[in-house]
């Protein structure tokens, strides 16, 4: 019977440990953060980061002490931000709904591939190897880094350039992280033109490599009634807040690289 | 307190910092000091953690093997009893320190809980029991102030190979080995330093 006395010493610690750890908890509670708390069962808990804090949670207790604005969730979009905003006591706050855009229509149509890529799967293997199969050194090389990233499966590549359903869009910026050549980004979701290219070069060098890419001929520049369009490092770039989605830019441009976005 | 018993008291001290290093030297601990040291500032709040809990780790354990297992013959135990009694501590310390220190609960943070199953921790309460069965004038106080030099033998050797890791950050390594490899490489340089202060401590006694 000696294995009784080790088991009752073990048994009897761990009990006292336990009662004294369930009595300090109670004795020390903390007063929880009820707002955080109606903020995260607010917030859809995806964790998936958008908003630049480290979760769902993070992001209610920043907002909780008046650090961080209602309106960062993007996969909750405005229904969410107008709850938390009441849950605070703020006012309304506007926000535009998202969704990721790939910046490149470097389809097999427009673009050929310079070399057989037989490497590792994937994008961010693919540019090690003299800047990816693509012929265009900043364009979609289509083999789906974005795909993976993607939660919803909004993602899918067709004809070598990858395309975002902005209907299952979350705009959750995944994709904008998982993308080694940096073409996609968030865009609002309204009438809008879009320039669809991101070759910083100029003129030839551009036509060498696609069909459509951008060559920054600066005709949109000068066509826009609004000023919405400028030159960014070699590549025209519309400024969504200002645009109205009139087309003209669309109509101007030789290389029809510029789209319109449907609302 | 006699003038002999203080010069132990030091050179135990002095012995757990340099000569006894539980990172560097008895390669405990090894976890935290390759995961917590590549910020100077995170380095420090986690060695002071772990000084912490030593430190009362030793001074609950100590007790309950010499007067609770040792006389009913269950030394035998003191593996998962002392798991079971620091886990349980250092959940209460958390639950103090954030009641009464939120400055100092958000500053160790993360690193409290990390603790709880740090080997550093457990050899720092097994191995001065080890000392205290061969040498009877090792008591309870001389176990203290091994655990509490031991915590800062661990804040050394953190903070040295944060030091050491913020240089390396900006150096031009070659690719098979950046990250780990070049850690542990590095690890193993400020180890065989330390042994440079071998024999130290026996001219102090």
């Amino acid at each position: 019977m000696e294995f009784i006395t080790p088991i009752l010493i073990v048994g009897i610690i761990g009990l006292l440990a336990g009662i004294i750890l369930a009595v300090a908890s109670i004795v020390m509670a903390v007063p929880k953060d009820e707002k955080a708390e109606a903020l995260e069962e607010i917030l859809p808990g995806a964790n998936c980061g958008a908003c630049g804090y480290s979760g769902c949670s993070g992001y209610a207790a920043a907002m909780s002490q008046g650090e961080a604005q209602p309106g960062l969730c993007s996969p909750g979009g405005p229904a969410v931000a107008k709850k938390c905003a009441e849950v605070l006591g703020a006012g309304d706050v506007e926000m535009e709904t998202k969704a990721a855009l790939v910046r490149c229509m470097g389809s097999y149509d427009n673009t050929t591939d310079k070399l057989v890529y037989d490497g590792i799967e994937g994008c961010s293997a693919a540019i090690l190897l003299a800047g990816g199969s693509s012929s265009c050194l900043f364009g979609c090389m289509g083999l789906g880094d974005c795909v993976k990233a993607c939660d919803y499966g909004a993602v899918e590549v067709c004809n070598g350039v990858a395309k975002i359903d902005p209907a299952l869009c979350k705009a959750c910026g995944k994709c904008v992280a998982a993308c080694p050549k940096g073409l996609i980004s968030l865009a609002p979701v309204k009438k809008q033109a879009v320039v669809r290219c991101h070759n910083c070069d100029k003129g030839k060098a551009v036509m060498d490599v696609c069909k459509v890419g951008c060559i920054s001929c600066t005709k949109c520049v000068k066509t826009c009634p609004q000023g919405a369009i400028a030159m960014e490092n070699g590549c025209a770039a519309v400024d969504p807040q200002k645009c109205t989605g009139c087309g003209l830019c669309v109509e101007s441009c030789p290389r029809h690289v510029i789209t319109m976005l449907e609302a | 307190m006699d003038g002999q018993t203080l010069k132990t008291l030091v050179a135990i001290f002095l012995a757990a910092i340099l000569t006894e290093n539980y990172v560097l030297n008895k390669f405990l601990g090894i976890c935290p000091f390759l995961g917590v040291s590549k910020k100077l500032d995170t380095a420090f709040g986690m060695s002071c953690a772990v000084t912490v809990v030593m430190v009362i780790a030793t001074a609950v354990t100590w007790p309950l093997y010499t007067y609770l297992l040792v006389p009913q013959g269950l030394g035998y135990l003191q593996t998962i009893v002392f798991i079971l009694v620091i886990a349980a501590l250092v959940q209460l310390l958390e639950t103090v320190l954030r009641k009464y220190m939120p400055p100092l609960y958000s500053a160790l943070g993360i690193y409290l809980p990390l603790i709880t199953t740090n080997c550093a921790v457990l050899g720092v309460t097994m191995l001065v029991l080890e000392k205290g069965a061969a040498d009877p004038s090792f008591g309870y106080l001389q176990s203290l102030v091994n655990s509490f030099g031991s915590g800062i033998g661990f804040l050394v050797a953190m903070i040295l190979f944060a030091g050491v890791r913020e240089r390396l950050e900006d150096c031009d390594i070659p690719e098979t080995f950046q990250g780990l490899p070049i850690t542990l490489v590095a690890a193993s340089l400020v180890a065989v330093s330390f042994l440079g202060f071998n024999g130290l401590v026996d001219r102090l006694m």
